[in-house]
């Protein structure tokens, strides 16, 4: 099936074909995949891939192919919800209005920004992935004009800290691999070129498509001769494809790029001219990586010397073929206390293997675009006074951080506090399932969030924090449900804009965007005054393109063909239009110098995990395995997906990977149930025995809960059965608050009977 | 009528179950069917560093050859679909000669 180019739907009033990009609900990252939804007498019968989409060219995964049963799904909730607070845990919830649902929360913030005397009493957290995360800052800043608000993992380790990193050393958006993106005819156009290498870095893109890349582009460039070069701790499908792969122990990735780095400058195979006329502080990062001998990064890594010589040498001059390489950094980085260190790092590398925004290096656009951008503007609805009160403003002040969000580690110290000296009384969860997914000790939360007055959420089906928790469920809508603009990269490497298209209305739905505007119409109608409607808004957001939102639907999927590469060389990448970088010394910052003034360290160096033989000899001896967490599944975005059959008969059950020397010595065999455990917490998983990890390791895969149990008190749908978050103490991070060790804790394990028995 | 294949360049096959689930929503099948089913030759080291790892999908009796889409002009739902476009459809001679233009780990189905 093809839509005409100019058009987005065809067909009849009740059979009908729409066009579309997809976002979300479900969760995803915003690749802007092409996909054609057919609707049948008011239902959505089914959806094909979009061939005249650039990217994706026709192709699917199996969450936009699964999407009827999903979004058809028995449990699916589709009206607004109330439930008396004293009722937190049962199933006693009633169907109300739209309009009913609204003066709820009228009335409780109200009344919670009474009792704490500030707008910072309502905290809004935000979960990852889904287009909430455009709008869920904007709740808090203009609708509540709090400045309370979150994503809320452990050392804000998502996609925030490379950001914000970036944005210091380059004075850029996100540096994402070439893969054609500036140019209408993407791989076609004669200024594109390959990678020679790309390095895949802690990362799994083609089941992840993160940050809104599609993953499988990278199979594509396989295709026209790129050789990858994988950095994991496991092996990767990837891995089996790759030319080298470092198989690092978890948590030592910066000294892996700092060996890396010490290789190429010490074997002068950096780029002389670049670094010269573009580089601030080659000489202090030299130095720096003087301390990192390869024989001293093999002891930290346990990758061989050799090995990573080879790598570096590759990476450096492309085999002489007079290529550029890439490099595609996966959240593993932000996933361990080196977080700052390794992306400053591995961006070093970039930048001064001269990789930095050439054809087939990793390419950068503005710092943030369109909605990416105007979402964190909005604070300038927020009084100066509750800014400076916002929770955890000490550790890091507004100005500093990227991404405006509060540091999320200061959260849970404050929701813990007793009544009459807390401020927070109300939480909005925005797509947030808390309790399952993302921030370290949940079990700590959910007590924590017990004590608030009112607590709302945003969701598609009850979670196991809707069901502790909330007091109002809002139902979202999913992408087929709701008209938006997909940005890919959440706007900070955006040379795509797409229009995601309404093509059917489901239940009484709403979109993030749609729930924003209408609250904000009540509560701080100012800010949105100069919009009647969600499209006035869209047109406004997308003004600086020329396009209406309507003309943006007609026209698919935009691509701002003609985006320059170098653009140090031609002004673009400065607000004065000046040649250079937009930082302090109009240079890239190898040395920078407001991480010294923040932190005191303005080098990459490598610090051992709080939780790893080096650090912790006394818990390394207890708890002797590394148990490293988060690998991405295909049936799965992080915490959803659970209930949707086609997805559970792949993957029926979280999963623990153990080598086959490490499984012996337990006595665990493949199927098997093995509790993995620590001071902190503790978690269920079935076994799978396989080489791919190392011994005396082992991953646990993350996000479950069991939709198909009880999700009354106390079990929470099984919330807290498998929950490997519950391991992680919160508040271990690193240094500028950034980066938690997701990635390199510690355990030990035994062997259970199953799920439940002993 | 010459017969036709279904050819899997799996070189680049990343297990990603795409073509499972769209020829599922093609034939409209149940839960305990498939028209292609995806499978595995599990991770192993061949020598130090190096890995063979290998997912290849096999139709099954269920495959219809998506002859209405085919027919209309259009590629069967699984080779649309394929996320690492490595899926091929035609008639039997050119799936060979594409097979060996395309070289190591690739496979023909007869169908
Ligand atoms: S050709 Fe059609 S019927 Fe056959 S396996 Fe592919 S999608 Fe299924
Ligand atoms: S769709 Fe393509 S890449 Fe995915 S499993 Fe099937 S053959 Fe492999």
């Amino acid at each position: 099936m093809q839509i005409p180019e100019g058009e987005y739907r065809v067909g009849t009033d009740d059979d009908y074909y729409v066009r579309t990009n997809v976002w979300s609900a479900p969760g995803c990252h915003g690749a802007a995949c092409g996909a054609i939804l057919h609707v049948k007498d008011g239902k959505l019968v089914d959806i094909e891939g979009d061939e005249s989409n650039p990217i994706t060219n026709g192709r699917l995964c199996i969450k936009c192919l699964g999407i009827p049963e999903y979004q058809y799904h028995p449990d699916r909730i589709l009206y607004p919800m109330k439930r008396d607070p004293k009722d937190r845990g049962k199933n006693t919830w009633e169907r109300i209005t739209w309009d009913e649902a609204y003066d709820l929360i009228e009335e409780n913030y109200y009344k919670v920004r009474e009792k704490s005397g500030t707008n910072n009493a309502v905290l809004t957290l935000g979960g990852t992935g889904r287009e909430a995360t455009m709008f869920y800052p904007v709740i808090s800043f203009a609708d509540f004009r709090s400045a309370n608000v979150a994503a809320p993992i452990s050392g804000d380790s998502c996609y925030g800290p490379r950001c914000m990193i970036a944005s210091y050393m380059f004075g850029t958006g996100y540096p994402e691999v070439d893969s054609g993106m500036f140019f209408n005819k993407k791989y076609d156009d004669p200024r594109f070129e390959r990678s020679e290498y790309m390095i895949i870095w802690g990362s799994n893109p083609l089941v992840s498509n993160p940050a809104g890349y599609f993953g499988h582009q990278i199979i594509d460039m396989m295709k026209m001769g790129t050789k990858i070069i994988v950095v994991d701790p496991q092996i990767t499908w990837l891995g089996s494809r790759a030319e080298y792969v470092l198989q690092l122990r978890p948590g030592t990735d910066a000294a892996l790029a700092l060996g890396m780095l010490n290789v190429i400058i010490n074997e002068d195979l950096y780029d002389h001219d670049f670094v010269e006329k573009w580089c601030y502080g080659f000489d202090e990062l030299s130095e720096r990586v003087s301390e990192y001998p390869v024989e001293r990064v093999e002891e930290i890594t346990q990758v061989p010397a050799e090995l990573i010589r080879k790598a570096a040498r590759a990476y450096a001059t492309a085999d002489g073929t007079g290529r550029n390489c890439s490099i595609f950094m996966g959240v593993a980085m932000e996933m361990q206390v080196d977080c700052v260190s390794d992306i400053q790092a591995v961006l070093s590398l970039i930048a001064i293997c001269g990789n930095l925004d050439v054809p087939g290096g990793n390419v950068v656009g503005p710092r943030a675009s369109f909605t990416g951008a105007w979402r964190y503007e909005q604070i300038k609805w927020v009084s100066e006074e509750d800014k400076k009160g916002r929770i955890g403003e000490e550790r890091e002040p507004i100005e500093r951080n990227a991404l405006s969000n509060v540091q999320s580690d200061a959260i849970l110290p404050e929701l813990e506090l007793p009544d009459d000296e807390r401020t927070v009384r109300m939480i909005w969860f925005n797509s947030c399932n808390a309790l399952v997914c993302m921030p370290a000790e949940p079990q700590r939360w959910i007590e924590a969030c017990k004590k608030m007055d009112f607590n709302v959420v945003q969701d598609l089906f009850l979670t196991p924090t809707a069901m502790a928790l909330c007091d109002l469920f809002l139902p979202v809508a999913t992408f087929p449900e709701h008209d938006g603009i997909v940005q890919i990269h959440y706007g900070r490497h955006t040379p795509y804009l797409g229009a995601e298209v309404k093509a059917l209305d489901y239940g009484e739905t709403k979109s993030d965007l749609q729930v924003t505007f209408e609250l904000g119409k009540r509560l701080n109608p100012e800010a949105w005054a100069q919009f009647e409607t969600i499209e006035d808004f869209m047109d406004d957001q997308i003004a600086p393109t020329g396009l209406t939102f309507d003309e943006l639907r007609h026209e698919g999927i935009l691509s701002f063909d003609g985006w320059n590469y170098k653009k140090y060389e031609t002004g673009e990448m400065r607000a004065d239009g000046q040649v250079g970088f937009d930082t302090i010394t109009g240079m890239v910052e190898l040395y920078s110098m407001h991480f010294e003034q923040w932190c005191g360290e303005p080098l990459p160096k490598h610090e051992p995990s709080p939780f790893s033989e080096e650090a912790n000899p006394e818990m390394a001896a207890k708890y002797p395995i590394i148990l490293t967490t988060g690998g991405r599944k295909w049936t799965q975005f992080h915490s959803e997906w659970h209930q949707v059959e086609s997805m559970r008969q792949i993957d029926p059950w979280p999963v623990l990977t153990i080598n086959p020397e490490t499984a012996a010595e337990y006595g665990l065999s493949e199927k098997d149930w093995a509790e993995v455990y620590n001071d902190t917490g503790k978690a269920r998983l079935k076994v799978h025995v396989s080489t791919v990890i190392k011994p005396g390791m082992v991953h646990a895969t993350h996000g479950w809960w069991f939709p198909e149990q009880d999700g009354e008190a106390p079990n929470y749908f099984g919330a807290f059965k498998s929950n490997i978050n519950t391991l992680l103490p919160n508040d271990s991070i690193g240094r500028m608050y950034k980066g938690a060790p997701y990635k390199s804790n510690l355990c030990n394990i035994r062997r259970v009977r199953s799920l439940d028995e002993d | 009528m010459s017969r036709n294949a279904l050819l899997i360049n799996y070189q680049y096959c990343s297990g990603c179950h795409s073509c499972e689930f769209a020829c599922r929503n093609h034939l409209g099948l149940s839960k305990e069917q498939w028209g292609i089913k995806l499978t595995e030759v599990e991770p192993f080291e061949v020598e130090p560093g190096v890995w063979n790892w290998d997912y290849v999908p096999v139709p099954t009796k269920l495959c219809d050859q998506c002859l209405e889409r085919v027919q209309a002009g259009e590629k069967p739902s699984c080779v649309k679909h394929c996320q690492s476009f490595c899926m091929e459809y035609g008639p039997v001679a050119d799936m060979a000669a594409r097979a060996e233009e395309l070289g190591d780990k690739t496979a023909l189905f007869i169908l």
